[in-house]
């Protein structure tokens, strides 16, 4: 199994769950959140005083998949949440130990 | 309110001067009566002007400060709004329109002595309005003009000094500028100086003060370094309507009756205030910048200080005018200038009330020549610039000198300003013990 982090821009969070739904993921967590990468924040101006906000705001995607699933997953949500600006995102895969849902006690893929 | 000037004719000195000694003269020759149409706009008028100090003010400056110091802001317009208006009652309005007086200061009328229900004031025609109202309208000027001035001073100043520094400022500065400015007999007005609702009394004179006290005050801690962007622009937004809305009773209400000329001033006062805000945002676009929701609320506030002293005395086209030059200059008094010479103006009061209202104060003596659509007056465009020009000069240097002295005694009873600690932690709850938002 697999567990994919994806932060995204927040205007591509519906475009991005249509799809992954279209492929059979069948859950997902999402928070918004703050961050930077290269694009380095954005600055503001208030009456001719420039303020730089280190910080944009972002959506983060966890979804955990299993290890047939995963290269779908992250194709889907690279192809989709891509408008080739700075900006983006990133994607991170991370390999998951275990998974277990809680109202039946099922474990491994079929928790999922 | 000085225009009358050109419109006296044989009416002579004692019908409009706005005194009551005057009113009192002509009361006993021809007993008159207050017309209950102006009594009923003037008072009108002075509650609109009451809305520009609360809420008006207090949420445009408000706004434009941090969330920790949101209350302080607003409490310190507040307080100092009461406290010039019993002031006001008891010795201000002796000092600017007592029966007694010279061209810098009157006296008389301490306590209102001698104010009845029948006491009436006089406009700029043979008509007269209740003395009580003008006493309320004239009272709610020196309200906001003193909350004016704290706009530089915001978010390091104590509440105890505001308040001293208030009585001291109304006392030197304010109430001999009114009356220089708008009581017969008075230096402004025999020059002929025009001042319709107070370019030079309240947006130069508050301008200029601000300036002097945020020197005195010094910086706030972390200026310009740190970022202070404004916490809430929504309030902002919000309070600059109520005083735009609340400018009129300020403009329209200074004809002190409810006639063609108010009628003038008003419409000034629509059009001049919307090229301002198109001009603010048409500057920052042209400077790489986007049009700004600030942008606008500056602009407006420009064009609305810049047509105080012009709204009964300037054309419809000259108000354009002049609104739009002003609101360019203030926006680089206040992105270019403040900057540059390192002073800490918190909310711009000088960059606009003082930038916009000297423009304001100039621009009135070449819009209101004829030749540009202006009602036009005895003396030709070059000399009532002059006039115009000799009167800026004086308030400042009088607003200059006077502030100085107000702000040297609050330092002396009160300390002046609040430790680094409270200052850190916000004047709200360093100051009052609340906070604006939980």
């Amino acid at each position: 199994m697999k567990f994919i982090i994806a932060v995204i821009k927040p205007f591509k969070l519906d475009e991005v769950r249509e799809a992954l739904g279209s492929i059979g993921v069948a859950g997902m967590t999402v928070s918004e959140v703050k961050g930077f990468g290269r694009q380095k924040g954005q600055t503001e101006i208030y009456r001719g005083a420039e303020y730089s906000t280190n910080m944009l705001p972002k959506v983060k995607l966890e979804i955990a998949a299993s290890d047939d699933l995963a290269p779908q997953v992250v194709e889907t949500i690279q192809q989709t949440a891509s408008t080739e600006a700075i900006g983006d995102g990133k994607i991170f895969v991370l390999d998951l130990a275990s998974a277990t849902r809680i109202r039946t006690g099922e474990t491994g893929d079929t928790a999922l | 309110m000085l225009r009358t000037l050109t419109r006296a004719g044989a009416a002579g000195l004692a019908f409009f001067a706005p005194v009551a000694a005057f009113a009192q003269e002509a009361a006993e020759a021809a007993a008159p009566v207050a017309n209950p149409g102006n009594n009923a706009w003037m008072m009108t008028s002075t509650i609109l002007v009451l809305m520009m100090i609360l809420p008006g003010l207090a949420l445009f400056y408000g706004g434009l400060t941090r969330s920790k110091n949101m209350l302080s802001t607003m409490t310190q317009i507040g307080a100092i709004a009461c406290l010039a208006m019993l002031v006001w009652v008891t010795y201000g309005y002796g000092l600017a329109f007592g029966p007694e007086g010279n061209q810098f200061i009157s006296w008389g009328k301490f306590f209102l002595a001698g104010v009845t229900s029948d006491s009436t004031a006089a406009t700029f025609s043979d008509e007269v309005i209740s003395e009580y109202v003008f006493i309320c309208f004239q009272m709610t000027f020196a309200a906001i003009t003193a909350a004016l001035v704290l706009g530089s001073t915001v978010e390091r100043i104590k509440f105890s000094a505001v308040m001293v520094f208030g009585v001291i400022w109304l006392t030197i500065v304010y109430f001999p500028i009114a009356h220089m400015v708008w009581a017969g007999g008075g230096r402004f007005f025999e020059m002929g100086a025009l001042d319709f609702a107070g370019g030079t009394v309240v947006h130069i004179n508050a301008g200029v003060s601000a300036l002097v006290a945020a020197m005195i005050l010094g910086k706030r801690k972390g200026y310009p370094v740190e970022p202070m962007p404004p916490h809430s622009l929504t309030l902002t937004m919000v309070g600059t309507g109520l005083l735009w809305v609340g400018w009129f009773g300020f403009n329209a209400g200074s004809e002190l009756e409810a006639d063609g000329t108010a009628g003038l001033a008003m419409i000034n006062t629509f059009v001049a205030t919307a090229a301002a805000a198109l001009a603010w945002m048409a500057v920052e676009k042209l400077m790489g910048h986007k049009a700004s929701a600030l942008g606008f609320c500056s602009g407006i506030i420009a064009g609305l200080v810049a047509v105080t002293p012009a709204a009964g005395n300037v054309g419809v086209f000259g108000a354009i005018a002049l609104g739009a030059i002003a609101s360019v200059v203030c926006f680089f008094a206040v992105s270019k200038l403040k900057p540059k010479l390192g002073y800490d103006d918190a909310l711009d009061a000088f960059g606009i009330h003082g930038i916009g209202g000297m423009i304001g104060a100039i621009g009135t003596g070449i819009f209101h020549d004829a030749s540009l659509g202006g009602p036009g007056g005895d003396l030709s465009m070059l000399d009532q610039t002059l006039v115009q020009l000799n009167a800026t000069v004086t308030t400042v240097v009088w607003a200059a000198v006077g502030t100085a002295i107000a702000i040297y005694a609050a330092k002396l009873l009160t300390g002046l300003r609040v430790s680094e600690e409270v200052e850190f932690n916000g004047l709200d709850i360093g100051e009052h013990g609340e906070r604006a938002y939980n």
